[in-house]
């Protein structure tokens, strides 16, 4: 199945790998990867769409939760939550479908980013779902071409950060003496 | 010691700090600094043959004591030998801080002589892993390496150092305090389950506890054995709990799994409560998933909650430290036993236990004898007879480990060291150095196989050289008898590629290095040479011929459920003249 992980992860270096790496370490392939981030520059907000045995939904979760680096891992697949995702398309038409381009691109509320006598580039976001639904629309009309973001998604829940306090190192004072067992 | 320093120096001083008195290494080109600074400090670093070793070292060190194991690796090569301790520090959750020289900081990247991504490569063979990359940064790094290896579900930390952090002057202040927000570790334990827990328990008919690597990791050894005897259940510690509970002690039954005992295993199958200490699960114990344990409601105590419901499904989990877990388990029991009897019918309890010595009385572990050859068990006997429970014997990978592990009695925790979730052979050798280091009162066994044996040979220098009085016993059956055993079994006995021939003549090999080593192949001389290693004051190697074609019983072939093991060899079929 696929699973909607949303991570709230530090910004430091290796993350990402030790995150992608849990992942591959199981041979579950990534459908997307979004990471980006947060108010709070050291930290950044991960949205992954992975393709999961649903019995080893919570496994994959836990896993990420112990994560050094992994402040928080939520499974947004059920719960409520917006998914959201930008599709760029350049699209090749022909002078007389132009217009007919420009009206299905309204429909999908997509917004025109270029436009050359090619063509147009088009920027469009939504459901995944949606946005499979608008590329195969664009197609009809010629070569296109696409770049997609993939998801992200945000908790319309307020899901409490549990984050762990510092705590004091208990350091013992050098010895400057031999271990015992000099013999 | 505010005044300028080097990075070489700042380590050795964060080290001393963490109370390590010795760490195990193998220098080279980038670790230079480190070995300079090294020279005249009081830290005493020991100088192994191979970097797998000083890692291996390391958690022999670890193991026996319950600190942290340290072991220190060039760039390149140094590291990459460094992995396979890693994973099997990883797997078996053994606290290590391995320490990596790495090229200087401006070379990483440009496929730099002797330079290998140490960083990318240990990120999933440890708990975490660091690469500094400024020498303020050194001091806090290595202090976190610290704490996230011993605390939680301990684990290998690796600290990756580039060249130039090693030379960098800077000014060295104590660290104080360590701040990982995203590192939760949970020890308490939730009080309503543990409760409940102890309810079940107590109402239990068939109650059986399954105590693994965490009661000895979180030193709760002493706990366990109240909850044993305030429970009056049986005992079954795996292969990483052996010694959480005495050997001799009577609620002990002995280890389950594929080369558990029937009665461990039976009572694995037949019991109404399981209630699981510290333990994974591990494919090893369980066998057929479906078939594990199929009457029996779960307790689960672990550290990690990832490892509850991992591979079975918990009806009362509880995670947390499992020493105070189990500390608030037995009060609670306590006081359910001071408002009256047992409130299971104590009738059925102990049937339960008749029902179990019945199946230890079925099917013992004996120790097999010949009179013509030692038989390996004959071999384990006799360690076990001289240790008395009380020597720490560091075993290798493979058949030994089993019969060690069914025979040789503990009579406390740390004293059985062993590779047991990675199985790496080349464990026993260098695991009784770093064993040895950390506890030089204690009489050390380096039991290990022929196999074995020879892929930590070069460590026989490094036991010279310190003169460690190790007792090195090698079980030798002239094959590698795992592999073997399941050729002969499930290959029609097609033995391919296990025949270990031309092993050194053991006295010339122990000669050469300097000290004293014999081989025999007759069970009378088997207890007097034994003897004769033990009274030896320094190392002594001691090559024992054993039977070739002794396979471990009992066992449950891969894949079956765990009762229905076999028990002995199948018995050749007389023929009608």
């Amino acid at each position: 199945m696929l699973l909607i992980i949303s991570l709230l992860v530090e910004n430091k270096p290796g993350a990402l790998m030790r995150i992608t790496g849990l992942l591959s370490a199981r041979a579950y392939n990534i459908e997307s990867l979004t990471v980006a981030r947060t108010l709070d520059p050291e930290l950044s907000r991960m949205t992954i769409v992975v393709d999961v045995d649903s019995t080893l939904r919570q496994q994959v979760i836990k896993q990420m939760n112990k994560l050094v680096n992994v402040l928080q891992a939520v499974d947004l697949t059920d719960s409520p939550a917006v998914r959201r995702e930008m599709v760029l398309v350049r699209v090749r038409t022909a002078q007389e479908t132009r217009t007919a381009v420009l009206k299905e691109a309204e429909i999908f509320g997509a917004r025109v980013v270029d436009s050359s006598t090619e063509g147009f580039a088009l920027e469009a976001t939504g459901d995944p779902e949606k946005l499979d639904e608008f590329i195969d629309v664009m197609r009809s009309y010629g070569d296109i071409e696409t770049t997609r973001s993939g998801v992200v998604a945000v908790s319309l829940e307020a899901k409490k950060l549990k984050l762990q306090p510092p705590v004091q190192t208990v350091l013992t004072d050098p010895r400057p003496l031999l271990p015992s067992h000099d013999r | 010691m505010s005044n300028l320093t080097t990075g070489a120096k700042m380590l050795l001083e964060c080290l001393a700090r963490e109370g390590v008195d010795c760490f195990f290494g193998y220098p080279g080109g980038v670790t230079l600094p480190l070995y300079d600074a090294i020279y005249d400090h009081h830290i005493r670093h020991v100088l192994v043959r191979h970097e797998e070793n000083a890692c291996f070292a390391a958690e022999g060190y670890a193991r026996s004591t319950g600190k942290v194991g340290v072991c220190c690796a060039t760039s390149g090569p140094g590291a990459t030998n460094l992995v396979t301790g890693l994973v099997d520090a990883m797997m078996d959750s053994i606290p290590i801080v391995a320490l990596t020289g790495q090229v200087t900081s401006k070379l990483i990247g440009s496929d730099a002589f002797q330079e290998a991504d140490t960083f990318g490569i240990t990120r999933s063979c440890t708990k975490h892993n660091y690469l500094v990359k400024k020498l303020e940064d050194l001091p806090q790094v290595v202090h976190e390496a610290f704490y996230i290896a011993a605390s939680g579900r301990p684990g290998p930390v690796l600290v990756d150092i580039p060249k130039d952090v090693f030379q960098a002057q800077g000014h060295y202040t104590p660290v104080t305090s360590i701040h990982l927000p995203g590192y939760k570790v949970f020890t308490e334990g939730h009080t309503g389950q543990i409760r409940r827990a102890a309810q079940v328990m107590w109402e239990a008919e068939r109650p059986f506890i399954y105590a693994g690597g965490g009661i000895i990791a979180a030193n709760a050894s002493a706990e366990l054995r109240e909850l044993a005897e305030i429970l009056d259940a049986p005992v079954v510690t795996t292969l990483m709990g052996l010694g959480g509970l005495p050997s001799g002690h009577p609620n002990f039954v002995s280890m389950p799994g594929m080369h558990g005992s029937y009665a461990a295993n039976m009572g694995m199958t037949h019991c109404d409560v399981l209630v699981a200490l510290g333990v994974r699960f591990d494919d090893r114990v369980t066998g057929r998933l479906a078939a594990f344990a199929p009457h029996a409601k779960v307790i689960h105590v672990d550290i990690d909650p990832a490892e509850i419901g991992k591979n079975r499904a918990a009806d009362i989990p509880i995670v947390g430290d499992v020493r105070r877990v189990l500390g608030k388990l037995n009060q609670t029991l306590a006081e359910l036993r001071g408002t009256g009897p047992l409130a299971g019918p104590s009738a059925a309890r102990q049937a339960w236990w008749s029902q179990i010595r019945g199946w230890q009385a079925e099917h013992p572990l004996l120790p097999v004898t010949s009179d013509s050859e030692i038989k390996p068990q004959h071999l384990m006997k006799e360690i076990d007879r001289l240790s008395a429970g009380e020597a720490i014997v560091c075993s290798d990978v493979g058949q030994h480990q089993m019969w060690a592990a069914q025979l040789i009695r503990f009579n406390g925790p740390r004293l059985w060291i062993n590779s047991g979730g990675l199985g790496a052979m080349g464990f026993g050798l260098p695991s009784a150095i770093g064993a040895q280091f950390a506890r030089p009162d204690k009489l050390v066994f380096a039991l290990v196989g022929d196999g074995g044996f020879q892929m930590s040979i070069p460590e026989l220098s490094t036991i010279a050289s310190y003169g460690l009085p190790i007792k090195i016993v090698v079980m030798n059956n002239g094959y590698l008898g795992m592999v073997r055993q399941w050729q002969e079994l499930f290959y029609n006995n097609r033995l391919s590629s296990v025949e270990l021939d031309c092993f050194p003549d053991a006295e010339k090999l122990a000669g050469a290095y300097g000290f004293k080593g014999r081989t025999i192949d007759k069970p009378w001389e088997l207890a007097s040479a034994l003897e004769e290693a033990v009274r030896e004051p320094g190392p002594y190697l001691l090559n024992v011929k054993v039977s070739p074609y002794e396979n471990v019983y009992p066992m449950v072939p891969a894949g079956g459920a765990i009762n229905e093991m076999v028990l002995a060899p199948p018995q050749p079929v007389a023929v009608p003249k």
